[in-house]
């Protein structure tokens, strides 16, 4: 919606519903307890998997038998999770706790564009997006083989859509600080 | 040829192990990685040193005895058996480096010999079908698609080395159960016990100490015999349906 | 003392189930009091375990690997017979017995063969509902092959791993009943004696191979299920751990040992690359249905595979099918070996060490095309590839003969009960339903007989006869003195600290067997033959050198013990091939053929030779257990 260029009405047209509206509010809990799961799940799993060899080996060559970011969901996901923190820091906590002081609304769109004047910033959005891309890349499609939701004649369609899934996703969310910083938008 | 050997050696289960070096200068390129082991361990044995140890039996890449993580890789850089890797495979001049398996569930024996029994309890808490000999029914009375049949066979071909779980990141054994699982899951003869078998192997495997499954598909790029893990996929299947749906009964049951 | 192969009278088909009906039974209650001891857990020792733990008693079972599904039941390839007749192609009972009798070339008990060839059919329905993937057919049915040359289609396979298929359902079945704890199983611990006592096998003493303790187990029943000892050969298609050490220390216990010498050599390997060859690699036999062997006419020293196609039609002898017009390349195995055996003699074959013909599929490829050589034997030419380096399908295969399987074994009566009352021998391991030569898909079939529809009965009978109070205890001296002589034997191996390897001296037993008591045998060879063993056993007890102690994992003496048995066995094969001076089946007498072909010996060597142990040193006692014909004229074979 911010690059419909319109000084961000639409915008922050949705941008309050969607930080009103008691569906969308209700399914953010969700989404946080999703996210929490998530990441306590992962760390235990993590942490079984360690247990799982503790001596290592000497020398590992596993380039030739898996892809590296399949075997790095630990490292993505907590580059992830840094990269989240920074982004509520940013945004979602001032304007959640400014509801919650004054009842009203942040103008997020304004706080978008002096946050991504910096390109530090930007540049830790943008690996953010990257490390995302790589974290659904492999996510998407494992999550239906964990699940067991898997058949030979969809698992094409479910590999292509994880693929889609995970390049046009972040790539959209890295178009936002891009755009804002290169003042494409403003 | 000559080889640099960097092989890990411990006395046993109880002792620390370290890495020892060996020059090996007597490798024709037509040798098996085992006998090029057998010719350095004639050597030792000569020299007054105690050889090598390391499991191995039929040679032919079927009992999946052989084992030895090589340069990094399980069977080494092939996906064969050690036992059908040759030299040729190699360059002169080149170190190899030869550890264990290593897993929590896989406890090193002697040198490069583990423990794999942790695979036999799992078979052992279900992967049978509980039929006694005598008092079955003609071999043609349940017809079974070929293409049923095939995937079963694919799932069956499994040897029970260990490669996958030495391949895994995370020394996750999904691959070896869900084989199992998955043939007795496509065969009609395998149905009556389906529900319990998953959830009773799944619960042992984990008790063996062996990790979870990331997918990162290391176990199928290793496996000497091919193992898919569209398997896993369907042991994971199976095992949450079963979660789900078991069988309303109010009794447990007075089987074995 | 005479042997009594409790053959049952009556009809021939009416044997086996009056004999059942005659059995002895133990009360279902009765039978968790008995405790039968089981080594091996090959297709034998796996099914037989298992169904004995079914019927209720308590087993223990022992393998030496680390897992009993690494029994080398594992390898075999083709498939298993059964007379079904599925096909609707004629087959029966009568006909599978038939075929197996001639094909052992008449050296085997017809009654043996006869149950054989009808528990056959239970087998496949018993391993179908196990589980075991067997190929089917689009419709769902079973399918079935034709298989070394047999005139139905009678063979049932899983791809090319029906040993493995048929181990994984009997391990399967074995490993309910240890979750059920009917079978106690004890990986990697070898069987090194028998304990007997007033005459009774009462149990056994064994080896731990990862902590070196030495233990023993009683039992009112041991049967030995430890497979074949081609090994004594040094190289051949059996595993590396193969050995005959369990069957060994029985027969010098009191189990006679039958006839020794029957050897089948299979003609399609891969040749051996060099000294550091530590096996052979077994290619299947259908290869011979495409491929055609051949030399060069003229010899040509170290010839190679890549420029066979330099030789022109008229330089090749293709000797099997100049020799045997009508059979061509699908002469029976042992014929087909000793042909690839003499072309080398004379110094023709190829390859680096002149020991290989050609398996050429050149013409084959020409004439079907590519495609369809690929989709019958592609995997068969990868697997080649990968262990010679040579693409087959630009080139010839090299194959040369080499040992796979062994006919003779245990003394068995029709209970499989050895000399030696309470000992059973299964399998391979036995002596008793191949004859003199073995047929494709049999091996299988007979270890999967014996475990599941043979012991079942046949153990109960003698239970039954000597109570279940009749058991020695392991506080018995009997038990205190053979832990004495296998620890003994043991110090004596660690501390002669010599300057031969293991390797090294069976190796030199191995060439010794196969020069002169491999595919061709004669007098003056074998009597050769005798005194180099005799050499070696010296050599070896005074020379070996074993390093590391017997209280750890120690695979030094393991292949020491095995070593030093396959070297008193050696003797013993020599000693039975000298006597039979026929040619029949696998063995092959120089002094007994016509025209360069086999010439049986009916009137003179119509029997089993059952040898005894006499004591250390001593020559051994034969004993002649007349075969009796009823049913089958035995006649000549003639593949012209």
């Amino acid at each position: 919606m911010i690059f419909l260029n319109d000084g961000g009405v639409t915008f922050s047209h949705w941008g309050h519903f969607m930080g009103t509206n008691p569906v969308i509010r209700t399914l953010e809990i969700g989404l946080v307890a999703g996210f929490l799961i998530h990441i306590v799940q992962g760390i235990l799993l993590m942490k079984k998997n360690r247990d799982s060899r503790p001596v290592r080996y000497q020398v590992v060559a596993p380039a030739p038998n898996s892809t590296w970011y399949s075997r790095s969901m630990g490292l993505l996901g907590t580059l992830l999770l840094l990269f989240l923190i920074l982004h509520t820091a940013h945004f979602w906590i001032p304007n959640r706790a400014n509801q919650f002081a004054t009842g009203e609304e942040l103008n997020l769109y304004q706080m978008m564009l002096d946050i991504f004047a910096d390109p530090l910033i930007v540049a830790v959005y943008i690996l953010g997006c990257i490390s995302l891309a790589w974290h659904l890349l492999h996510g998407f499609w494992s999550a239906f083989q964990t699940l067991g939701l898997n058949h030979q004649r969809y698992n094409a369609i479910i590999h292509f859509i994880g693929t889609a899934f995970a390049i046009v996703v972040p790539l959209l969310f890295a178009l936002m600080p891009i755009a804002m910083y290169f003042n494409w938008v403003n | 040829m000559k080889l640099t050997l960097k092989i890990w050696r411990q006395k046993n289960n109880n002792s620390k192990g370290e890495f020892k070096t060996y020059v090996h200068d007597h490798v024709s390129p037509d040798m098996s990685f085992l006998e090029m082991l057998d010719v350095l361990n004639e050597g030792l044995v000569k020299k007054g040193e105690e050889p090598v140890h390391f499991d191995h039996d039929c040679r032919e890449g079927i009992c999946g005895m052989c084992s030895l993580y090589i340069n990094g890789r399980p069977h080494g850089p092939l996906q064969t058996t050690t036992c059908q890797l040759h030299m040729r495979s190699f360059k002169d001049g080149e170190t190899i480096t030869i550890e264990p398996w290593r897993a929590a569930a896989f406890p090193v024996v002697k040198d490069l010999v583990v423990d794999r029994s942790a695979f036999d309890r799992i078979q052992q808490a279900g992967g049978y079908v509980s039929v006694n000999t005598g008092g079955v029914p003609d071999g043609n009375a349940i017809p079974i698609a070929k293409k049923i049949a095939d995937e079963a066979m694919d799932a069956a071909a499994c040897i029970g080395c260990g490669a996958c779980v030495a391949a895994c990141k995370n020394a996750s054994a999904m691959l070896f159960v869900s084989a199992k699982v998955s043939q007795y899951a496509l065969l009609p003869q395998g149905q009556p016990e389906s529900k319990e078998r998953v959830e009773k192997m799944v619960a042992q495997m984990d008790e063996e100490g062996f990790g979870a499954c990331t997918n990162t598909k290391a176990c199928e790029a290793e496996c000497p015999k091919s193992i898919k893990i569209t398997n896993i996929a369907r042991m994971n299947r199976e095992y949450y349906s079963s979660m789900f749906t078991n069988y309303e009964v109010t009794v447990s049951g007075g089987g074995d | 003392m005479a042997l009594d192969s409790k053959i049952p009278a009556g009809s021939l088909a009416e044997k086996w189930s009056k004999h059942k009906f005659n059995l002895k039974l133990v009360n279902p209650a009765n039978k968790r009091k008995y405790d039968v001891i089981v080594v091996g857990t090959g297709l034998a020792g796996a099914s037989a375990a298992a169904s004995l733990g079914e019927l209720g008693y308590n087993v223990k079972a022992f393998c030496f690997q680390d897992s009993p599904r690494r029994a080398h039941s594992i390898a075999a390839q083709g498939g298993i017979n059964a007379a079904k007749n599925y096909q609707n192609d004629g087959d029966s009972v009568y006909r599978l017995f038939y075929d197996t009798i001639k094909g052992g070339d008449y050296r085997a008990r017809e009654a043996n063969v006869h149950r054989l060839a009808e528990v056959s059919v239970n087998i496949i329905d018993q391993c179908v509902a196990q589980g075991v993937p067997f190929a089917r057919e689009y419709g769902g049915t079973l399918a079935n092959r034709s298989f070394g040359g047999a005139q139905v289609s009678r063979t049932f396979y899983a791809r090319g791993q029906t040993g493995q298929q048929l181990l994984l359902g009997a391990y399967s079945a074995l490993n309910r009943q240890i979750a059920n704890g009917k079978v106690t199983m004890y990986n990697r611990t070898e069987m090194l004696d028998v304990v007997v006592v007033d005459g009774k096998a009462r149990g056994i003493v064994t080896r731990d191979l990862v902590t070196g303790k030495i233990e023993s187990h009683s039992a009112h029943a041991v049967l030995l299920c430890t497979g074949g000892y081609g090994n004594v050969f040094f190289l051949s298609t059996n595993a590396k751990g193969s050995n005959v050490t369990a069957a060994w220390r029985a027969h010098k216990k009191g189990a006679f040992f039958a006839n020794p010498c029957f050897t089948q050599i299979h003609p399609t390997c891969i040749p051996v690359s060099g000294d550091h060859q530590s096996k052979l690699t077994l290619m299947s036999e259908s290869l011979r249905n495409d491929g055609r062997v051949w030399v060069p006419k003229e010899a040509k020293k170290g010839f190679k595979a890549k420029d066979a196609a330099s030789i022109s039609e008229s330089d090749r002898d293709y000797f099997l099918e100049r020799k045997y017009p009508s059979f061509g390349n699908l002469v029976p195995r042992d014929v087909a070996s000793r042909n690839a055996k003499y072309v080398c003699d004379e110094g023709r074959g190829v390859g680096a060490t002149g020991l290989a013909v050609f398996l050429d599929f050149a013409d084959a490829i020409k004439r079907d095309g590519r495609s369809v050589i690929e989709a019958k034997y592609g995997n068969l030419f990868d697997m080649y590839k990968q262990i010679t380096g040579d693409d087959p399908y630009t080139m010839p295969m090299m194959i040369y003969p080499a040992v796979h399987y062994t006919m003779g074994g245990l003394w068995v009566d029709y209970n499989l009960m050895t000399t030696v009352p309470g000992l059973y021998a299964l399998g391979e391991c036995n002596f008793s339903d191949h004859g003199a030569n073995r047929l494709g898909a049999s091996a299988l079939m007979q270890g999967l007989a014996d475990g599941y529809f043979v012991i079942p009965y046949t153990i109960g009978d003698y239970l039954a006869t000597i109570g279940w109070k009749d058991k020695v205890d392991t506080n018995h001296p009997a038990f205190a003195e053979a832990i004495k002589s296998v620890t003994d034997r043991q110090e004596k191996l660690l501390s002669i600290k010599g300057k031969k390897t293991v390797d090294q001296l069976h190796r030199e037993l191995g060439l010794t067997m196969w020069e002169y008591c491999g595919m061709s045998r004669s007098e003056a060879g074998l009597k050769k033959a005798k005194q180099i063993i005799q050499d070696i056993k010296k050599e070896f007890w005074t020379n070996v050198n074993v390093l590391g102690s017997g209280n750890e994992l120690n695979m030094e003496l393991e292949k020491a013990n095995r070593v030093a048995d396959f070297i008193e066995l050696g003797e013993l094969m020599v000693d039975d091939a000298l006597n039979r001076t026929e040619s029949c089946g696998g063995h092959f007498r120089e002094e007994s053929q016509v025209d360069g072909e086999a010439l049986r010996n009916d009137q003179d060597f119509f029997y089993v030779s059952a040898w005894e142990y006499t004591g250390e040193g001593q020559q051994q006692a034969l004993h002649k257990d007349a075969l009796e014909y009823e049913f089958v004229k035995p006649t000549q074979r003639s593949y012209k």
